[in-house]
């Protein structure tokens, strides 16, 4: 099998429980649709998955995802499909964070159980422009713009251990690990 | 206080009490469905290394989603689901001639009031027309419950939505959800649990509380749920569901809720969902005359026999306005048997359909793909930018009745004009 799946995300950790960089913006209701079309769907790789995300806005979109490791958003982002790979192309896109006013249900579980950080920050949102440097300590739960900090309700311990793990199945692995050691 | 229902079949799933909105609890399902999506889950499972599975009986695999297989590789993803149900011996198996997995399963007696359902879909929210909690996931997440049978979920809050009728003649329950997701907003309930109830909700089919609870998903819902009733018992009996294997849930009467929405479906016209957002929703009147090249009647939403027998009430006697392709892709095989048996078939197949096999079809971009600058009037429950081929096309959606009158004009069209 050539495809790297379900590896633990390839998310840049700054500093434990620390990501960020630059930003790219988006508006409100940012459907799976336009995010990564059904067409890809026969792919769960991050870096194949990646090559199609937000195609339906463009060459030069697409281009500057790349370049960036922070999607800020506006509401509902996400919206739509329940297809885990709205989330995984990001994380082959080099996205670590998405900042967002709010988030579809199922795609905040995907975001979640795939190792990209998801937080809403309505304040931090306003903030933001496109290409601002922003921090996001999920630990301490602060979004950082250039300077001005932000806070945000921390996970519950459960979902934050999914995170760290780098997602649900790396972390039921160190889990099933950890038994066989106990 | 008293309890809504979402509360009380989490207390259920999760064996906890006295659970209140925003608590996250470990809740144990009763089935997951995959559909095609399953191959990711297998995929996942071999990743993980791990051939102990939680209950078996509990899965249901449904292809659905691109069949039969269009290509070499969809169809090695097919062999992979198969292989594995088989080797597993996971018995709610059903392949590419059944139909649209939410469908499936429900006129099949496998969706029961209370239960917990997931599944790879974010329509699962259709099982509520049974009074069972049904949610969307990822195949991440339904790998896991394969092997650990539970998965974190918080209480919602929920909210309440009275529909009362009778509708006026060539308006549905497309028609009501259409426009209550435009007066509240394609992110209006998300996270929350909604509860359908009124007159005009009692007097319904089960097939019309699937559309509804179906559609709620598009104004962001966990969940939905319309409060099972004679009408649902009788359904599951004929379904083959054993009144013995259930519980039926029923909000409490002084359950909280975090807004009361009304829809008079009394003064209701038929809607239309406009591009290339669900909640852009006119009357029909207002986009009117609007050339189509293509209608499509289909999907979990509105592909179901009494849909096919309203857009069949429609057609006959018409024919499809030259040029434009009319493609009807019935729910499931039950559906297109009792349709091709009592003439339904035929009469779409006179007035110049195409139908095709079971499934979601064109919906999840198998089959009626559209050129640059085309438009498609739909029955289905997204009309997002480039969902049917292009980017550069435009989605319309809609009952079938005014999906039916649309192709017979060749431009969307009021089917009160036709049913007069």
């Amino acid at each position: 099998m050539s495809e790297l799946v379900n590896e633990p995300s390839a998310r840049r950790e700054l500093a434990k429980g620390v990501v960020g960089g630059t930003a790219i913006v988006f508006g409100d209701d940012v459907n799976t649709d336009v995010i990564i079309p059904g067409r890809y769907l026969v792919s769960i790789d991050p870096a194949e998955l990646a090559e199609h995300a937000f195609e339906p806005l463009g060459p030069e979109l697409q281009q500057r995802l790349r370049a960036s490791d922070v999607v800020v958003a506006g509401r509902n982002f996400g919206c739509g499909s329940a297809r885990e790979q709205a989330s995984t192309c990001l994380i082959g896109a080099g996205i670590s964070a998405v900042v967002a006013r709010s988030f579809s249900r199922v795609f905040f579980r995907n975001a979640i159980n795939t190792g990209l950080v998801a937080v809403e920050c309505p304040d931090a949102v306003d903030a933001v422009e496109d290409g601002a440097e922003v921090l996001v300590d999920y630990g301490a739960g602060t979004v950082t713009v250039g300077g001005q900090s932000f806070g945000f309700a921390p996970y519950p311990p459960g979902l934050r251990v999914i995170l760290e793990a780098g997602g649900l199945i790396p972390h039921l692995m160190q889990q099933a690990k950890a038994g066989q050691r106990g | 206080m008293g309890k809504s229902f979402a509360q009380k079949a989490l207390e259920r799933a999760s064996g906890e009490k006295d659970l209140v909105p925003g608590q996250i609890v470990d809740a144990f399902p009763d089935l997951y469905m995959s559909h095609t999506a399953s191959w990711r889950c297998i995929r996942t499972l071999e990743r993980m290394g791990v051939d102990e599975l939680y209950d078996v009986d509990r899965i249901a695999m449904v292809m659905d989603h691109i069949s039969p297989a269009d290509n070499a590789k969809t169809a090695g993803y097919h062999a992979l689901c198969r292989e594995f149900a088989d080797r597993m011996g996971v018995r709610k198996f059903f392949d590419v001639n059944a139909g649209i997995a939410h469908v499936v399963l429900m006129e099949r007696g496998l969706i029961k009031p209370g239960e917990l359902i997931i599944g790879t879909d974010s329509h699962s929210t259709i099982y509520g027309a049974l009074g069972a909690l049904g949610t969307g996931v990822g195949f991440s997440e339904i790998t896991a419950t394969w092997v650990t049978g539970k998965l974190w979920m918080k209480v919602p809050e929920s909210i309440k939505v009275e529909v009362d009728g009778p509708l006026a003649r060539g308006t549905y329950p497309k028609d009501v959800m259409l426009r209550l997701i435009g007066d509240v907003g394609a992110d209006g309930a998300t996270y929350c649990s909604v509860e359908f109830h009124g007159s005009y909700v009692e007097q319904m089919s089960v097939s019309e509380r699937m559309t509804l609870c179906n559609l709620a998903m598009e104004m962001g819902a966990k969940n939905a749920f319309v409060p099972p009733d004679d009408t649902a018992l009788a359904y599951l009996d004929e379904a083959g569901a054993d009144r013995g294997s259930y519980e039926v849930l029923l909000p409490d009467p002084d359950a909280q809720y975090r807004q009361v929405e009304r829809v008079d479906g009394r003064s209701l016209v038929p809607q239309v969902a406009v591009p290339h957002t669900v909640d852009n929703v006119v009357g029909v009147d207002e986009v009117a005359g609007t050339k189509v090249d293509q209608v499509f009647i289909g999907s979990c939403a509105n592909a179901k026999y009494d849909d096919l027998a309203i857009a069949a009430e429609v057609l006959a006697g018409n024919t499809v306005a030259p040029g434009v392709r009319l493609i009807v892709t019935p729910a499931s095989s039950m559906i297109m048997a009792k349709a091709a048996s009592d003439g339904i078939v035929s009469t779409l197949l006179q007035a110049g359909a195409l139908i095709t096999n079971p499934g979601c079809g064109a919906c999840a971009g198998s089959g009626g793909a559209m050129a640059d600058g085309e438009v498609t009037f739909s029955t289905a429950n997204r009309n997002f930018q480039g969902r049917m081929g292009s980017y550069q096309s435009s989605i319309y959606l809609g009952s079938p009745a005014t999906a039916a009158a649309s192709a017979i004009r060749g431009v969307i069209s009021n089917p009160q004009e036709l049913l007069a």
